[in-house]
């Protein structure tokens, strides 16, 4: 697979030749920035970029932050004090890198929520999107043991919940949990390895990101026609495209300049919103807080957690046949993974041969549909497992099972697709008839 | 699309701060503090009536052990004189020194000392650590407007006594408005001039409530006023830096779109 047609690197002056002939990195870095992107690219392929400044400010942050934390049980806390009091910038710092896990989140749920509607998981971008699973995977691990540090109510029953459902596990269940604790409770143990890892997995992210961009530029990125960028000459290319840099990069720019003024206004005013006052009172091994809540990015898997209870029939059956191995609680867990493994199998369950679901009538409403129950499952997750909310937790968890594993490959036969234009080319003109016709004055010329 | 899912990222972040209705919830009334709003700031006078209250009242039972001493001169907060300071930490607080092995009058370089005698928690986070609106039905739509509610939990407790007590398990429990549930185990701590206010204010049970909740708040966010000012330089900076890039973008891609016209 060659890629898209471009202009590559050439080394001018006799240093640049050197140095190429020897490491070509230049070359590497110019093949990256200029890379052939397709120019109907909409306002949704923006997220790449803030969930890259994310992971950049994440890192940034934290490796401060750790220059002041102390990972011991009876320091962590007032550690956290010391930085939010005594150190310079600290209660900055902090904040920011609390609700920089938060705006990470936002972006990277609106980047594979883009994923999903613009079929960008089907062939020939498979890879992508497992890698990107993976990463998904990993920034929920990491947030999560990001959490138990400051060494609050929340934290410390935050961990003892999670790190609990590796105990429902049947047979070796108790003996990983108590390898994971490092010890048979959450406990100074448990906080030295997840600050630990909590300062490694980004940069295992890090690396992933790395391929994760290089098996879209691979085969180019998708876009929202889902039709592929013309290949059989660099003159088509062209006309398809416009160079990464400068386009895409100011475009970008322009919107994550939009979406930090909105993360600023969070930080500076309201930096506790969207964390939990518990969390603000010392971990205490002997009081149960009222509600444990995780973090709300991880409020559906929550929900998919408590939905599957011994009274699901689902869960019954699964009970009786397997001799009682599989337990609600084990059930619990297999569906809370099993989310996120039918979502990385999009590429092999989405059966129809069209990507975008831009041509795709049915697929509209069920997509929708799955985006309206994700949010669903986030509310439903915050409220008591009591009442009505945990039969509103089965519907969800249930529609999110059906729209991988049944509406996809079905829709892939029943639906009659719409026409796709031609080419990129089409679909850019057709959308600048659509916005700007009315403004048909010629466009402005650079005023020196 | 990416408007459908901005407001629903936005909505969506907003179950979490509601997550913790906690069965019964007493009534909070909205407070108006001077520190609330985007550019709402400590009113040092009143931070310094709260202090007097702590220090007469709460501090008998309730520690404080996070707050560093020295920052009651901080210009965002009571700033108090380095003298004044210095004075109050000495005649107020004692603590275990271990290198004299021995308890000596406190210094601004300590911190207010814990107290653990009456098993009554420590009021350092305190302002941070509770919320007094929630929902409704989980949205937090009530926090997005009136804020989280520590201080206004705090002063409704703080008022919300009936006079009303009853014995339970040995200990006696009083009913309280404010309070999850209806009872609480502190005992009613302000009768109305419990202290004398230095700049004449009427220490009725309601101002010293009120007084002691923002001065917690400050205790609990010393650099709130930093925090708010930073935020907003931030907004205008980058809403400064997204209206040059906007400009930037369409003359960027003008050419393209006038070639993709022809």
């Amino acid at each position: 697979m060659s890629g898209i047609p471009h202009d590559h690197y050439e080394p001018s002056s006799g240093g640049e030749k050197w140095l190429h002939k020897r490491l070509p990195i230049v070359g590497l870095m110019y093949d990256t920035l200029m890379l052939p992107t397709p120019k109907n690219l909409n306002w949704m392929w923006i997220w790449g970029i803030v969930l890259t400044f994310c992971l950049v400010l994440q890192i940034i942050t934290g490796v401060v932050l750790a220059m002041h934390y102390t990972p011991h049980v009876d320091e962590a806390f007032a550690s956290i004090e010391h930085i939010m009091r005594n150190v310079n910038g600290g209660a900055m710092l902090r904040y920011l890198h609390m609700n920089g896990a938060s705006l990470f989140f936002v972006a990277v749920y609106a980047h594979i929520f883009r994923g999903l509607y613009y079929g960008s998981y089907k062939a020939p971008r498979e890879v992508t999107w497992i890698i990107g699973m993976l990463i998904y995977l990993l920034m929920m691990g990491t947030a999560f043991m990001g959490y138990v540090l400051p060494w609050g109510q929340m934290s410390f029953w935050g961990a003892t919940v999670i790190t609990g459902l590796f105990g429902a596990i049947p047979f070796i269940g108790e003996s990983i949990q108590t390898w994971l604790l490092g010890g048979p409770a959450v406990d100074n143990a448990t906080l030295n390895r997840f600050f630990s890892l909590h300062y490694l997995m980004p940069f295992i992210i890090a690396g992933l990101v790395i391929v994760h961009i290089w098996a879209f530029h691979t085969t180019g990125n998708n876009n929202p026609t889902g039709v592929e960028v013309r290949r059989t000459s660099k003159a088509d290319a062209e006309k398809d495209t416009v160079p990464f840099w400068p386009y895409f990069v100011i475009k970008d720019l322009f919107a994550l300049a939009i979406i930090l003024a909105v993360f600023f206004a969070v930080v500076g005013f309201m930096p506790n919103y969207l964390g939990h006052p518990d969390n603000y009172i010392e971990a205490n091994p002997l009081v149960t807080p009222a509600h444990i809540v995780p973090e709300w990015y991880f409020l559906p898997f929550y929900a998919i957690l408590r939905a599957f209870d011994g009274d699901v029939w689902v869960v019954i059956a699964a009970s009786f046949l397997t001799g009682g191995i599989i337990d609600a609680k084990f059930f619990g867990v297999l569906a809370m993974f099993g989310a996120i493994a039918v979502m990385a199998l999009a590429p092999w369950l989405d059966t129809s041969s069209v990507r975008s679901g831009r041509y795709r009538p049915m697929f509209k409403w069920w997509f929708w549909l799955f985006v309206v129950n994700f949010f669903v499952l986030m509310w439903v997750g915050a409220m008591p497992a009591e009442g009505i909310y945990p039969y509103i937790a089965l519907i969800g968890s249930t529609y999110w099972f059906a729209y991988f594993l049944v509406i996809l490959p079905l829709l892939g036969v029943l639906e009659k697709p719409l026409p796709q234009p031609d080419t990129i080319e089409d679909d850019f003109k057709a959308n600048l008839g659509k916005s700007s016709s009315k403004d048909g004055a010629p466009v402005a010329t650079p005023a020196e | 699309m990416l408007k459908k899912l901005a407001l629903a990222a936005t909505l969506a972040m907003a179950p979490v701060s509601g997550a913790f209705a906690a069965g019964a919830d007493g009534h909070v009334e909205n407070y108006e503090f001077s520190f609330e709003g985007p550019f709402g700031t400590f009113d040092q006078a009143q931070l310094q009536r709260g202090l007097q209250v702590y220090t007469q009242v709460c501090s008998a039972c309730h520690g404080m052990e996070y707050v560093p001493l020295r920052t009651l001169s901080s210009e965002t907060g009571p700033g108090m004189p380095e003298n004044q300071v210095r004075a109050y930490a000495e005649q107020n607080f004692e603590i275990y020194d271990e290198e004299i092995d021995d308890w000596r009058p406190a210094r601004p370089t300590d911190n207010f000392p814990a107290n653990e005698a009456a098993g009554a928690p420590d009021l350092s986070m305190m302002a941070k650590a509770r919320a007094g609106f929630h929902g409704p039905y989980g949205l937090g739509i009530n926090q997005f407007f009136k804020g989280m509610g520590g201080p206004e939990y705090m002063a409704s407790l703080l008022t919300g006594y009936t006079g009303e007590d009853k014995e339970e398990a040995g200990a006696i429990l009083y009913e309280n408005t404010a309070f999850p549930g209806g009872w609480i185990s502190m005992a009613p701590p302000l009768w109305g001039d419990d202290v004398d206010y230095a700049d004449g204010t009427e220490a009725t049970i309601e101002q010293q409530s009120k007084d002691v909740s923002a001065f917690l708040m400050w205790a609990a966010e010393p650099k709130l006023m930093a925090r708010k000012q930073a935020g907003f330089v931030g907004v205008i900076f980058l809403t400064v830096l997204s209206v040059l890039l906007y400009l930037t973008n369409k003359r960027l891609w003008a050419p393209v779109k006038a070639r993709g016209k022809e």
